[in-house]
């Protein structure tokens, strides 16, 4: 499954360690929500990157304290109609101040992209080569955003104000 | 009139262009139809028994006429020469063909129309009080805030996925027309004692198999606070909604489950969080989007002209004249009902002739403009007084001027059998039996106000329960059976109707109708009391022993 992070497809430096597997003595992993909150300060004293895999049913609460030592947050899309994820990722980057890595794992097609990017996803396990490949064109098939949200684009609202106070002037 | 700028204008551009990109990727096998399923409900395709089904949305039910002649066009040329307009100001085409698709979307962007949330696990349309803007009494006008939701929830990044439909209805007068109580969310707007603009809002109401009436969360939202305020109903229902069963995914089931006070504390702390943000709506936003509503330059004319007088002698016109036309704010002006009831034909469906003939009226009689209600029936909204005579001639020639307009045979009903896959019962030949039965417009007008709702199944399309007379289609050992109902309501005092007895069988329910129209003329203290005030006053007992006597 292709990885995209800023933008490009990439290697995969994580590996995901499910609930009992043994832990490898070095490299990047990605830990079950449930093994990491169990065994946290002895998952971040290893060497290697730590990042966190979240269920969207589980509260997002539980994670904050955690938010300034983890390396990636990876959140999930048990299918693509199941949309929680998307204000667990919201709440991480717009309310907690989350900065590190937020992944989108599940079922990933290139028809999400654009509503990720801007729920603050910046990593993506796709689940088809092409919709990997085509990424950075489907990330900008849309150049209008009704709503405010963290990823600082600009609103229709916004750019209608800035319309009407340009053409304010000189009038 | 709403009219787009160049930024409304791309976004929808850009939708057609992504999915014209989706339904390609389908057709070459590249998405699956399980993929590709919840990507065609966003544009508004269903499939349905016999072919695709479109669904066109008509935000809070103003239309143009060349947006109505775009309407017709795309009934000619995709379909079959009709639309059939719903319960909610959107118009469904039956027989679309998915590779015609986004030909038929990019035609309607071209008029500032879009399909966009029609249908699937999103917010939909917002709608309103199709006399929005006219309306006597109204506060202000609801469309314009309507509008600002429409946006707010176009597109949205966050609530795209929801556990199920969600559905926003607006009103700003004390009759509510747009029967915001049935709503996921229900606005009411009002004024603060400062004299504020706000909305009362109130969450949970729905039909289908679990049908709760909205109960109000809170009792004053100012409109600055708004969308962070329905942000936050949301963000909790994104959360906690539930997704294991789709009967019981709806916010209303969420709202019970956690009880109403519990669910507004939850909005309440989810609110504090997000109101001062960037989704603090300032009144130069309000101006800006107040701005592109047009008003028609209205003339000064009599309350009640020549035309108008001389006309009243002609009983036809009267009879029309009567059940068909509103008062409306400005003196000399009226609001016209156009009935799409007519007598032996299916609720709410209209040819692109008459769509077409209609958007003509609309710009000679009208200001070019159209409205849709609930109702499924549609409206001219300013029309001069000294027109009506002229404009019902015309209206009549087109078959538009069935003078039925909240009588009997004005039947709310679903498509049922006769298209939907999710239907157990025919709806349509119910609605047209009963048309005729009570084809008498003498019958009808004695009888006076009396809403009948149809549904050919428990997903409650055709709003049975808020019916004064409900008719539900169930499916009994391979067989149709029909569930009535009397006492409900969708406006102001919206209420569930009352199940009168056992399911009776297709062909016996336009006798059972009888009977119960039978026992009201009965029963009823006066002329002027209406069905639902004797159903009020006596309850279910009298009818049910009217019907199940002699059965």
């Amino acid at each position: 499954m292709p990885l995209v992070n800023g933008g490009k497809i990439v290697d995969d430096s994580f590996v995901k360690l499910a609930v009992d597997t043994p832990l490898p003595e070095g490299g990047d992993i990605l830990v079950p929500a449930e093994r990491f909150v169990s065994d946290a300060d002895a998952l971040l004293k290893r060497a290697g990157k730590v990042g966190v895999i979240w269920p969207n049913n589980r509260d997002i609460d539980e994670l904050v304290p955690y938010l300034g030592k983890v390396a990636a947050v990876a959140l999930v899309f048990p299918t693509f109609r199941d949309g929680r994820a998307y204000s667990q990722a919201r709440l991480l980057r717009e309310r907690y101040n989350y900065r590190g890595e937020l992944r989108a794992t599940g079922q990933i097609l290139r028809d999400q992209f654009v509503f990720m990017l801007r729920a603050g996803f910046d990593s993506f396990e796709v689940k088809k080569q092409a919709d990997a490949e085509a990424f950075m064109q489907t990330a900008k098939r849309y150049s209008v955003f009704y709503q405010p949200t963290g990823d600082g684009r600009v609103t229709a609202l916004h750019r209608r104000m800035q319309l009407r106070h340009s053409e304010g002037v000189g009038t | 009139m709403y009219a787009y700028d160049e930024i409304d204008r791309t976004l929808v551009n850009e939708r057609v262009s992504e999915f014209r990109d989706q339904v390609k990727r389908r057709l070459s096998g590249e998405l699956t139809e399980d993929e590709f399923k919840i990507l065609r409900l966003q544009n508004g395709v269903y499939l349905q028994l016999h072919a695709y089904m479109f669904r066109v949305a008509i935000p809070y039910g103003t239309l143009a006429t060349n947006q109505l002649r775009a309407l017709a066009h795309v009934a000619r040329k995709y379909d079959r020469g009709y639309g059939h307009f719903t319960t909610r100001q959107n118009i469904q085409f039956n027989w679309i063909k998915l590779a015609e698709l986004p030909d038929a979307l990019a035609d309607l962007a071209k008029v500032g129309i879009h399909a966009m949330q029609t249908s699937g696990n999103n917010m939909r349309n917002v709608t309103s009080d199709q006399w929005a803007g006219v309306a006597p009494g109204e506060i202000e006008d609801p469309r314009i805030w309507s509008e600002l939701i429409r946006q707010h929830t176009t597109l949205h990044p966050e609530f795209s996925f929801l556990p199920r439909k969600f559905k926003i209805a607006i009103t700003a007068s004390d009759h509510d027309r747009a029967a915001i109580k049935i709503h996921d969310i229900g606005l009411r707007l009002i004024k603060n004692e400062k004299g504020e603009t706000g909305f009362g809002v109130l969450v949970g109401g729905g039909l289908g198999r679990t049908p709760f009436i909205a109960k109000t969360i809170k009792h004053f939202v100012h409109g600055r606070d708004i969308l962070s305020y329905i942000e936050a109903i949301l963000r909790v229902y994104n959360q906690y909604g539930r997704r294991d069963n789709i009967y019981k995914a709806r916010i209303k089931i969420l709202v019970h489950e956690l009880g109403t006070e519990k669910f507004s504390r939850e909005v309440e702390e989810e609110w504090q969080h997000i109101r001062n943000s960037l989704l603090q709506i300032d009144d130069e936003v309000i101006e800006d989007i107040r701005s592109r509503f047009t008003y028609p330059a209205y003339e000064k004319l009599p309350h009640m002209p020549d035309e108008l007088r001389q006309a009243a002698a002609d009983r036809d016109f009267e009879a029309w004249r009567k059940n068909s036309v509103a008062p409306h704010k400005v003196q000399g002006y009226s609001i016209v009902t156009i009935s799409l009831k007519p007598t032996g034909g299916p609720p709410g469906d209209a040819t692109a002739e008459q769509m077409d003939a209609l958007a003509d009226l609309a710009d000679k009689y009208s200001f070019g403009e159209i409205r849709v209600g609930h109702e499924q029936n549609l409206a001219l909204p300013h029309v001069a007084k000294r027109d009506l005579p002229a404009l019902w001639k015309s209206l009549d020639k087109l078959g538009l001027a069935t003078p039925n307009v909240n009588l009997i045979t004005d039947i709310i009903a679903c498509p049922g059998l006769d298209y939907c896959s999710l239907a157990n019962a025919r709806s349509i030949p119910i609605a047209q039996e009963l048309t005729r039965r009570f084809a008498n417009h003498e019958l009808a007008n004695l009888i006076g106000r009396l809403h009948i709702n149809i549904s050919g199944c428990i997903n409650a399309c055709g709003h049975h329960h808020v019916g004064h007379i409900g008719i539900l289609g169930v499916e009994k050992n391979g067989e149709e059976v029909y569930q009535i109902t009397i006492g409900g309501r969708a406006d102001e005092s919206a209420a569930l109707g009352n199940l009168i007895g056992p399911g009776v069988k297709f062909d016996e329910v336009a006798d059972v109708v009888e009977d119960i129209v039978e026992a009201y003329l009965a029963l009823r203290e006066r002329p002027e009391e209406l069905f639902i005030e004797t159903v009020k006053r006596l309850g279910v007992e009298p009818f049910k022993e009217r019907v199940y006597a002699t059965r």
